[in-house]
């Protein structure tokens, strides 16, 4: 049986990560676990991730959470959300300064108390259904429609300029933002699929299903 | 492209039940809060939010199963409030599967638990709920006072600076319910949701007062709001969410619609 490790170092709400899976994917075995050996024996891997980035690195490097998401991401479908994703960046300007897990290049940028667009202020954070627009074509995106919307809630950002040919979803919120990376076998959202009804349950059928080819 | 504005139903929860009345033909069990939850998000609700009325210790353990059952069939942001007292309370809500926490009549007594909380888990799931009366006299400018207790007691303190200092604390979303409006059918208070959405850089939920699909709309377009909250015109069957995301796009406000 196919399984999927949603790894759990203490930070966020995992329950509702495993229960989406669950319900778009009956045939696979979903397991939330910080067992490093359970995690390396599964078929996927999902990071989530809630709260501070800052929090959720040092929780991760605590408990080598770091290293072994290092380790899984080479050969196996993986999927960060969040915190999850920014995690995989190189660097975060949260709380003076965070080094990332650094599996994609760029830094994650605070939005601003004075974000605007078109002369309008804009609330951060920037929370509630978001457009995505499917700047690269993947798997992942599958019967899912240009332009759908998810449900973003986050301060800090991914630039959708940097490593811009990994930016396979943008969004605009200020400024033009990352709303999914990929690379390979790697794919990470800023929205939150388990919260994002039709579209986000969707992606994680997609992700259940997915061989990790593009 | 852009940020939807969101229309929030929001049911009171007694002892596992909703309470007020729900009115669906098609739900038998009327008073299941995840049973109307899934109907509205089928309507395309945005959010839901619970309110637990009673929040005894016995009752706070039906709540958490509630919220635990909800959460592994309805995939929307789920907001739980009433009697959320303890960074303890928190943490069991968001581990049965709720988005976010609305801190009410516990910040005014403790501001310094909003700091905490937010510290903990995060300013995206700390909701502040304000219930603001308005104390001004007609013809003076526009003041309003935080009540607590259900609207009853008055506590002295401004509603605008304690929106203010809230959102200092690290509060994510303001949840703003004006006691004069609520259950009046009259429309939300514009006067404060306005004064508040101008001071302050988080968003705001505005509530109390909807007897219309108009003063969803006014909520958004003169009140400034982020998003608006209602009970009774969706529960009695007045309006479906489908219908009042119709209406508030026909006036110009962008909306989720498949």
């Amino acid at each position: 049986m196919n399984t999927i490790a949603i790894i759990d170092y203490g930070m966020g709400n995992l329950h509702s990560v495993s229960k989406a899976f669950e319900y778009v994917a009956p045939d696979v075995n979903v397991i939330v676990t910080s067992d490093a050996e359970k995690i390396r024996s599964a078929d996927k891997v999902v990071l989530p991730g809630v709260g501070a980035m800052r929090d959720c690195m040092a929780e991760m490097k605590r408990l080598n959470v770091d290293s072994l998401v290092r380790e899984v991401s080479v050969d196996r479908p993986f999927l960060g959300i969040c915190v999850g994703m920014q995690a995989l960046l190189q660097h975060s300007e949260e709380n003076k300064g965070v080094e990332g897990i650094g599996l994609f290049s760029g830094n994650v940028k605070y939005f601003g108390d004075e974000l605007k667009e078109e002369g309008w202020r804009l609330k951060v954070p920037h929370m509630g259904w978001n457009q995505v627009n499917q700047k690269i074509d993947h798997p992942l995106w599958s019967k899912i429609d240009n332009d759908a919307r998810f449900y973003f809630v986050h301060s800090y950002y991914v630039p959708a300029n940097s490593d811009e040919n990994h930016v396979v979803g943008q969004t605009r919120y200020g400024h033009l933002i990352a709303a999914a990376i990929a690379r390979d076998n790697i794919f990470a959202v800023q929205f939150h699929p388990e919260k994002s009804q039709h579209s986000g349950l969707q992606l994680l059928k997609n992700f259940a299903h997915w061989s990790g080819k593009l | 492209m852009g940020l939807a504005k969101r229309i929030i139903p929001c049911l009171d929860v007694d002892e596992g039940r909703v309470v007020k009345g729900v009115q669906f033909v098609d739900i038998r069990d009327a008073g299941d809060p995840v049973e109307v939850a899934k109907k509205y998000d089928e309507q395309g609700a945005d959010e839901i939010t619970f309110l637990d009325i009673t929040a005894s210790h016995q009752d706070r353990d039906t709540m958490v199963h509630t919220v635990e059952k909800m959460a592994s069939q309805v995939f929307i942001p789920l907001t739980v409030g009433g009697g959320i007292r303890k960074v303890e309370d928190i943490r069991i809500m968001l581990n049965a599967g709720a988005d976010k926490v609305a801190i009410n009549t516990a910040a005014v007594f403790n501001p310094e638990f909003v700091k905490e909380a937010a510290e903990r888990f995060g300013s995206q799931c700390i909701v502040v709920a304000i219930d603001a009366k308005k104390v001004s006299k007609e013809g003076e400018p526009g003041r309003w006072e935080i009540f607590t207790h259900g609207g009853r007691k008055p506590t002295g303190i401004d509603a605008i600076e304690w929106a203010k200092k809230m959102t200092a604390y690290g509060a994510g979303e303001i949840l703003l319910t004006s006691m004069d409006q609520d259950g009046m059918k009259n429309g939300f208070d514009l006067g404060v949701t306005k004064a508040i959405t101008d001071a302050i850089s988080i968003p705001v939920i505005a509530s109390g007062g909807v007897g219309n699909l108009q003063h969803l709309a006014d909520g958004v377009n003169l009140g400034g709001a982020d998003a608006v909250l209602a009970a009774s015109i969706f529960h009695f069957g007045e309006y479906t969410v489908q219908e009042a995301k119709a209406h508030m796009s026909a006036c110009g406000i962008e909306m989720r619609i498949d």
